[in-house]
């Protein structure tokens, strides 16, 4: 390539693309949300979608989906994140759920995951009338999420149909819904998990402190390490707590996140260590791996 | 890798300056695209250990390829792929190497998934078209090589795999090559390179083989990593579609957009496209402070000097280089639903911001997409390319595809199923219609309508074959005009037989004659009369066109609702018998579908009073909306 020319770096181009999904959703829709899960990937997306807007607030709430088992620390972010901000924040928790006591040891991870999110989610949304929800989600996560498009259509029960999706060409994205139906909206679609770190880096955008290493009290479960956010996980017998140098690379309900192993306590430290990392991320995710095809499974179900 | 450990920042200032390429593969049905994309995902080291285990795995149990890694199972994401071995959709595979960022769209060879191909090549700079070596240049290549040169990909890559299974040979190689280069001649690509590769075997995928030491050019990495695309879009005239007004306060009046081509810088004059109006930039605000230029794919927020009306879908341009703005174009239109589409027929037309409604009003020819011959045809099927004229409800702001994609492509909306039918490409805007339809005329609609001392208005009587809709029509008719109101009827005896006797029944022209009825209509409510229209009309999107023809108001909707058996008992022509016996094709209620209208000013339930009385609700309707 020649360097004379204009070339956007990729982080532009990239930053440029979310930046325009949002405002296509702010200007097509009568009450879009964006879904805000706390996470690093969320947390870009925050940072975009107050760029988009800018000098203005963006013109939407914004709602995470609480489970009642995501960490204290990360609760704690987002209420301050909110504040700080100066945002809408709607927290929505399935009451029912937590009546019938599901929870992530007892039920399964995959009835957990069912009720406390997928359903609640779909409760959220209906309850608030939603015609458009942003999420986090990348092509680069999951083989099912590769094939999702950018507006991806929801029918009344927010399922989706891989194989009926509407084609999405150049930058036009068609927002058209019937009553009761929905678009969930991806404008991460096509950052890595790297670009991601290294947007964090460049702009310096605030992360829960779970993402750096310290010293936590985990558990070997699973193959994995679950690090013990609370009394409400009893050990079971032969199990020990250590304390262990540990982060995460994602971050959802702690008993179903495994931590890794590591000394990476700050971003650079972080980005060094994804660049040679040979693990993809979502294996710290104990939900994906529950049967063949699953986050796809999900996906038709309504989950993001 | 340890350079990035001893100095992270230089690291990132590098991937900071990487360019991004997006390209899209494409090939007929077990060329080995799947298996491509693997390949280089393996053989540039982004695939992780889980991956790859769980890759391990499955290919010992869905497997295709011994005891090998299958990489063709890493791309098929989808449960039926995996089941059918096959590829339905447009995937997105992300990678890098020390040179490039890379976003591949990974499109299936079938040919009923045209579309997804059409989906993939919109955003990207260059296409990868794999053949296998032993079949050589088949129907499907040539066809991926057209919808890639109508997208407007300039850059082609023909990736002659398989070529282990060729014996390596350069006879079959060159044999290919040359056949390609002819067909390909006349799709104007700017670069076309032609690689022998295997890319199970990973044969000149990263880098050359010593297998074909007879093959002379680069490895596919090593041109994908090198090859210029630049389309010098930020050297365009400047172009910027308005996506949303930002107005925080009273004191702040910004317009947020995506720069479409060219640059602007504070103190620059632009020209709204549509409006003609024109200002100065003041500002080019983004929360990271006030920049001094925006170039061609940045995402800005502009002030200008004066208070102008400018909304979405307005575009911002040179006043010097304004794009061309007219309610009619030629384009190439690619049809993407099963519903084949209909000229005549009304959809929603999604340019940059703008959304228009649209007609097709000639499909001028088909395009064989396998000679590129041109062919005659009255609609397009799925996947079936026609180039077409289009009218518009109201002008619009654009550029010829060829010029800049984002302000010559738009995607065809259908207006009740809301599904994406249709992708176009403008190939120039047609200027005689747009001077006709601007002449204003001094004797107009009020002032004829007042000569006739009425209101006009379109009463538009729907329903089914048999419903009464005529007789109730004509009851109505002749009270106005005891009343002394100037009126006209028009309904299948007097059209039918004189301006639509061209038509069928099929769905094509159901729609072509409702909207000749509809024009005529209009003219006729334009000469001040009391218009009665009387049609079985059985598609909503046709009655909604005709109630946008006319002005908001004077078009009363009147749904003459007689159930079907009622007809059938009733029929008085006997259509109902000889449908039923299979004399008459396309019949409504038989088997041709009549959509209810949703939102009718009136509905006349035939089966509860006598068609007098029903004509009698009318006319008090008529007086307590004042129009008589």
């Amino acid at each position: 390539m020649s360097t004379n020319k204009t070339v956007i770096s990729h982080l532009r181009r990239l930053e440029a693309e979310s930046i325009h999904i949002m405002r296509e959703v702010a200007a097509e829709f009568a009450n879009p949300v964006m879904l805000y899960s706390i996470g690093k990937d969320s947390s870009v997306m925050l940072h975009l979608a107050m760029k988009a807007f800018y000098p203005a607030k963006p013109p939407f709430p914004l709602m995470h989906v609480d489970t009642t088992w995501k960490f204290r620390e990360m609760i704690e972010f987002r209420d301050q994140t909110a504040k700080r901000l100066g945002l809408d924040l709607i927290v929505h928790i399935n009451q029912d759920g937590v009546a019938r006591g599901i929870n992530p040891f007892d039920s399964g991870s995959s009835l957990h995951t069912q009720v406390m999110k997928t359903e609640s989610l779909k409760q959220a949304l209906d309850r608030h009338g939603f015609d458009a929800a942003f999420g986090g989600a990348r092509r680069d996560e999951e083989k099912s999420r590769a094939k999702e498009r950018i507006f991806s259509f929801r029918d009344r029960h927010h399922g989706w149909d891989p194989k009926n999706q509407r084609p999405e060409l150049w930058r036009v994205y068609n927002t058209r819904i019937n009553k009761g139906e929905s678009i969930r909206v991806f404008p991460l679609s096509n950052w890595t998990e790297l670009d991601i770190w290294q947007y964090i880096l460049a702009e310096n955008i605030p992360i829960v402190p779970l993402y750096f290493a310290a010293r936590r009290p985990v558990v070997a479960r699973g193959g994995t390490l679950i690090m013990r956010d609370d009394e409400r996980m009893k050990l079971l017998p032969g199990e020990v707590l250590e304390e262990k140098l540990v982060r995460f690379r994602t971050l959802g309900c702690y008993p179903l996140t495994g931590a890794i192993e590591s000394s990476a306590d700050t971003l650079e430290a972080i980005v060094t260590e994804m660049f040679t990392a040979r693990t993809s991320e979502r294996q710290g995710r104990l939900i994906d791996g529950d049967e063949k095809a699953s986050m796809e499974k999900k996906k038709k179900e309504g989950y993001f | 890798m340890n350079a990035l450990a001893s100095d992270l920042k230089t690291f990132l200032a590098a991937q900071e300056k990487k360019s991004l390429l997006r390209f899209l593969t494409c090939g007929s049905v077990d060329d080995g695209k799947s298996t491509l994309i693997g390949r280089l995902l393996y053989d540039t080291k982004l695939l992780f250990e889980d991956t790859l285990s769980a890759l391990e795995k499955d290919s010992r149990k869905f497997g295709t390829t011994g005891d090998d890694i299958d990489f063709a199972l890493l791309v098929d994401g989808l449960e039926a792929e995996r089941e059918q071995g096959i590829t339905i959709d447009v995937a997105y595979r992300f990678f890098a190497t020390d040179r490039r960022k890379f976003i591949v769209a990974d499109t299936p060879g079938h040919e009923q998934y045209t579309r997804n191909m059409a989906t993939g090549a919109s955003n990207s700079e260059l296409a990868v078209i794999l053949i296998d070596a032993r079949k050589g240049v088949l129907v499907q290549t040539r066809r991926h090589a057209y919808i890639a040169s109508l997208l407007g990909i300039r850059h082609i890559v023909l990736a002659v795999n398989k070529i282990d299974l060729a014996d390596y040979s350069q006879s079959v190689f060159d044999r290919i090559a040359a056949d390609f280069a002819s067909f390909a001649k006349d799709l104007n690509f700017a670069s076309q390179v032609t690689i022998p590769l295997s890319a199970r075997h990973g044969d000149n995928v990263i880098t050359r083989s010593a297998r074909t030491p007879w093959y002379e050019g680069p490895a596919l990495l090593d041109h994908l990593e090198t090859v210029d695309v630049d389309t010098a879009l930020a050297d365009k005239p400047f172009r910027m579609p308005v996506q949303w007004v930002n107005r925080p306060n009273l004191d702040f009046r910004g317009f947020a957009g995506t720069v479409a081509g060219g640059r602007i810088k504070p103190g620059d004059a632009i020209a709204v496209a549509k409006s003609g109006r024109t200002s100065k930039v003041v500002r080019i605000v983004t929360q990271d402070g006030d920049r001094p230029e925006a170039v061609a794919g940045d995402a800005v927020t502009i002030t200008l000097a004066d208070e102008v009306d400018i909304s979405r879908g307005d575009v911002l341009c040179g006043p010097q280089t304004r794009p061309e703005l007219s309610d009619q174009f030629a384009a190439h239109l690619l049809w993407m639903a099963d519903e084949e589409l209909l000229p005549g027929r009304q959809y929603l037309l999604k340019l940059g911001t703008a959304s228009i409604p649209a007609t097709v009003s000639s499909l001028k020819h088909k395009v064989d997409i396998d000679t590129l011959g041109h062919l005659a045809g009255k609609t397009l099927a799925l996947n079936e390319v026609g180039y077409c004229n289009f009218a518009l409800s109201q002008p619009l702001a654009f550029d010829p595809y060829r010029d800049n994609r984002d302000m010559g492509g738009f995607i065809l909306i259908d207006r009740s199923t809301n599904a994406t039918v249709g992708a176009g490409m403008i190939d120039f805007g047609l200027r005689r219609a747009t001077n006709v339809h601007w002449q204003a005329l001094d004797v107009n609609k009020s002032a004829r309508a007042r000569m006739k001392g009425q209101k006009p208005a379109m009463l538009w009587f729907t329903g089914l074959s048999g419903s009464g809709k005529s007789t109730i029509a004509n009851l109505v008719e002749k009270a106005l005009a005891a009343e002394g109101r100037h009126t006209y009827l028009l309904d299948g005896d007097n059209v039918r037989h004189g301006l639509n006797r061209d038509l069928g029944f099929t769905d094509a022209d159901r729609v072509e004659n409702i909207r000749r009825v509809g024009e005529t209509a209009k003219l006729f409510l334009d000469a001040g009369l009391i218009v009665l229209v009387s049609f079985i009309s059985p598609f909503r999107s046709e009655r909604r066109m005709a109630r946008e023809l006319v002005g908001a108001g004077e078009f009363i909707e009147i749904f003459v609702d007689t159930p079907l058996d009622v007809c059938m008992a009733r029929d008085p022509k006997g259509l109902y018998g000889k449908a039923r016996a299979g004399a008459i094709k396309n019949f409504t209620g038989i088997d041709s579908p009549y959509e209810a209208p949703e939102r009718a000013e009136l509905i006349i339930r035939t089966v509860e009073a006598p068609p007098e009385a029903q004509a009698e609700a009318i006319l008090r309707y008529l007086r307590e909306v004042g129009y008589i």
